[in-house]
């Protein structure tokens, strides 16, 4: 067949489809969902000659394998992997010709959590509410990739290739998080706020789309309670009852009750996705005091 | 209206502003949809109302917005001319009667105070389309179950606090379930997508039971 459109070979454990999210929506309870590690997935696009908001695969840890109906011109970023096609080794980072029916595989991560593959033309699942993101929340957009699926192509990119430098900054040994204290900083102890931003955490094994979840110290609160229901951002650092933080990422909700001691940098949360369980992880007071009237 | 805001910054693109009670964030709310259907919010992406607040995602500088919104004159809710969305209901949820317990009425004298009530959707969450109603007054507020349900059904009529809500799918839940609608409100072919958005009125209006 020479149709264009890919079979899944393997899924892996977790991989959805993902471009740039569907923001706009959330008064309606709509996450904004989209690719963890946004920097990699636009990356990989480049590299195949598609637009930055294509729609690209997001793997998780042991990467996936797929059999493309059509020859194809593919890109692996993201977390670093080996990449094979019909088992001989391919380049990772670069655009590679899969030839029809050949299976591409690409490998475990060595370093990082997720990769992202790119095919000339995306991933052409049908969009909802203007995006082919998997919102793993919600149930919005395509399910997760699973063994035997099928999954369309858009047509080839005119524009060719790109082969120049790709530059990827490699995940993180220690995840250091620079923090803006707030909104609601004064639901805790001055103590817990100088522990957010002095003491040691690790990533949790319980993180998912939806939050970086940490292990380290408690931050204890000083207001008990819950807060009305509230409007969340992307790099919320939430304090639930356990007094663990966790750092919003996409798939976040989009309102809730317990309190946002700080906010992290958009831009360091693509190194969040590439946290693996057990990285260090440091926040780092930055952006000054938190602003309020 | 002059009304009272607080404002606070979450992180370096967005506004979280406070207010004093839910009628006054829903009231600044509608003010910042005008504003944003006239282009006087160019470039906010979100304008996420909650309970007791407004969050405005996407700003290039929160702090110059912060510093305006004093000078804002608020007007307060009105009865719009639109009509308002009717929900047909057959109540005939599992808490019924503990609900009507609580009220310290019969149950269908609960059912008549629900159906006879004009509410407004004051926010969303929890899932798209979920919306959390506000109408009935604070009499009426009950709370979440003691043990929440695995499983509710799409379609459930269901109150907590102050709240009226929908499940729109089925998810585990932990609200008062006091009947159940055909209604479908969530549908991504259609603009909004939630039946229930921010800001829109609605009715419940009972229907049989048997009918279904």
């Amino acid at each position: 067949m020479t149709d264009r459109a890919f079979a899944v070979v393997r899924a892996g454990a977790l991989t959805t489809v993902q471009d740039l999210g569907r923001p706009g929506h959330a008064h309606l309870g709509v996450p904004h969902s989209g690719a963890l590690d946004p920097y990699a997935a636009r990356l990989v696009n480049r590299l195949v000659g598609n637009a930055e908001d294509a729609a690209v695969l997001e793997t998780t840890l042991d990467g996936c394998a797929v059999r493309p109906r059509c020859a194809v011109t593919v890109a692996v970023g993201g977390a670093p992997c080996a990449v094979r096609i019909d088992g001989r080794p391919a380049a990772w980072g670069a655009a590679v010709r899969v030839p029809a029916g050949s299976v591409l595989d690409v490998g475990r991560a060595v370093r990082g959590l997720r990769s992202y593959v790119a095919f000339g033309g995306g991933v052409a699942v049908e969009p909802v509410l203007g995006s082919r993101s998997t919102d793993l929340l919600s149930g919005l957009g395509p399910a997760p990739l699973a063994d035997g699926a099928v999954l369309p192509l858009g047509p080839a990119p005119a524009s060719p290739p790109y082969a120049g430098p790709a530059p990827w900054p490699g995940p993180p040994r220690e995840l250091v998080l620079r923090v803006r204290l707030g909104p609601r900083d004064d639901w805790f102890t001055p103590a817990a706020l100088r522990t957010l931003t002095t003491r040691a955490y690790r990533v949790s094994t319980a993180t998912n789309r939806i939050g970086l979840r940490t292990e380290g110290p408690a931050l204890e609160r000083a207001v008990p309670g819950e807060l009305p229901s509230e409007g969340m951002v992307l790099g919320a650092v939430q304090v639930p009852p356990d007094g663990r933080p966790v750092v919003f990422l996409a798939d976040h909700p989009t309102t809730g009750g317990y309190p946002v001691i700080a906010v992290v940098r958009e831009h360091d949360l693509a190194q969040a996705a590439q946290a693996a369980p057990g990285t260090p992880v440091r926040f780092v007071a930055a952006g000054g005091a938190p602003a309020r009237a | 209206m002059s009304i009272r805001m607080r404002t606070r910054q979450v992180g370096d693109r967005a506004l979280l502003v406070e207010l004093d009670s839910g009628e006054e964030a829903e009231a600044f709310h509608a003010e910042l949809l005008r504003r944003r259907s006239s282009g006087a919010l160019p470039g906010v992406r979100e304008i996420v109302p909650a309970a007791r607040t407004v969050l405005l995602d996407g700003l290039e500088r929160p702090a110059r917005l912060a510093a305006e919104l004093p000078g804002w004159d608020v007007p307060p809710l009105h009865a719009r001319v639109a009509a308002a969305v009717e929900v047909p209901v057959r109540y005939d949820g599992p808490d019924l009667e503990s609900v009507a317990r609580l009220w310290g009425v019969p149950a269908e004298e609960a059912v008549r105070i629900h159906s006879t009530a004009e509410f407004r959707v004051a926010f969303c969450g929890f899932a798209p389309g979920f919306g959390y109603l506000t109408g009935l007054g604070d009499e009426y507020a009950v709370p979440r179950r003691d043990t929440p349900r695995t499983s509710v059904p799409a379609g459930s009529v269901a109150l907590a606090g102050p709240y009226t809500g929908i499940y729109p799918s089925s998810s585990p839940g932990g609200w008062q379930l006091i009947g159940t609608t055909d209604v479908p409100l969530w549908d991504v072919a259609r603009e909004p997508a939630a039946l229930l958005a921010p800001g829109t009125r609605v009715r419940f209006v009972p229907v049989p039971a048997e009918r279904r």
